[in-house]
């Protein structure tokens, strides 16, 4: 249980490095993402829509982003989650999500922190740049 | 260009269940380990009815019931030309495996960069379970290379 009194503006919180995206794990998150787009499986559609070849779904590092709340507080404690997919991730990247604490308030009785979270893949770059809100108790 | 007269315009609801095996498939998916999202009893342990769906599970459901690729369609925009662009979720109440969810789409903007090479289809949707409760809030946009 994290308490609110000891959460601190600036504050980050755990970081998360996930195992390389693999084309089985794209293929896994089509099926279950019921995104059948095939530009995440199938190089040549990919190439013909106009990119260097297959990537990622941009809901597969947001999900990462979303492991990321969930390891450092229960689920039901995330009141909010956020992206901009400002870059795309290619089979092969390893991404590590990041958060710091950017504000804390209370509101309707509830004590909240929000959050900047962050996807970069293994060369650094942004991938994804978010928010998340998440409730903490008081004591 | 995305004719602007579809702002504002709201789709028919769609209804999706929420499965044990997806929510064990769609964690699986994301690489999540933690037993909350494929033990039911570590799961009722923690005060969940089930498996509770993880956070970025709601757009999957979005997806099953065809709302994004329905409006590309609509619109005949090539699949292969989109890109999701922007994705938020705000959460109202528990979504676990069992509940027979309700969504509501409707789009709330349109706009275009660099001369129309770019297009930015906003869209909302509001999800409520068989109880009656509102359970999350997505916002997407989806962005179109022309």
């Amino acid at each position: 249980m994290i308490p609110f009194k000891q959460i601190k503006v600036g504050d980050a919180i755990p970081s998360m490095t996930k195992p390389a995206i693999s084309h089985l794990q794209l293929a896994l998150y089509a099926g279950a993402g019921a995104d059948h787009n095939p530009i995440h499986v199938d190089e040549e559609a990919a190439k013909a829509g106009g990119l260097p070849g297959i990537i990622a779904h941009g809901m597969l590092p947001l999900g990462f982003l979303g492991q990321l709340l969930t390891q450092w507080v229960p689920q039901r404690q995330v009141r909010s989650l956020s992206a901009r997919f400002v870059a795309m991730a290619f089979p092969g990247d390893v991404i590590t999500c990041s958060g710091k604490i950017v504000g804390k308030r209370e509101e309707a009785g509830a004590q909240l922190v929000d959050l900047e979270i962050t996807a970069q893949n293994q060369k650094g770059e942004n991938l994804q740049l978010g928010k998340a809100t998440v409730a903490l108790i008081s004591e | 260009m995305i004719d602007r007269s579809i702002i504002g315009k709201e789709y028919p609801p769609f209804t999706a269940e929420v499965e044990k095996r997806w929510v064990r498939s769609f964690a699986e998916a994301i690489g999540e380990t933690s037993p909350i999202y494929f033990d039911e009893s570590v799961a009722r342990a923690a005060g969940y009815r089930s498996l509770p769906a993880p956070p970025t599970f709601p757009f999957a459901m979005i997806m099953d019931g065809n709302q994004s690729f329905m409006i590309l369609d609509e619109l005949g925009i090539d699949k292969r030309r989109a890109m999701h662009g922007e994705q938020s979720f705000v959460y109202h109440a528990d979504l676990c495996a069992g509940d027979v969810v309700t969504g509501r789409q409707r789009v709330v903007d349109v706009y275009d960069k660099k001369n129309g090479a770019l297009e930015f289809l906003v869209t909302e949707t509001r999800l409520d379970n068989q109880r009656g409760e509102h359970v999350c809030d997505l916002r997407t946009t989806v962005v179109v290379r022309n």
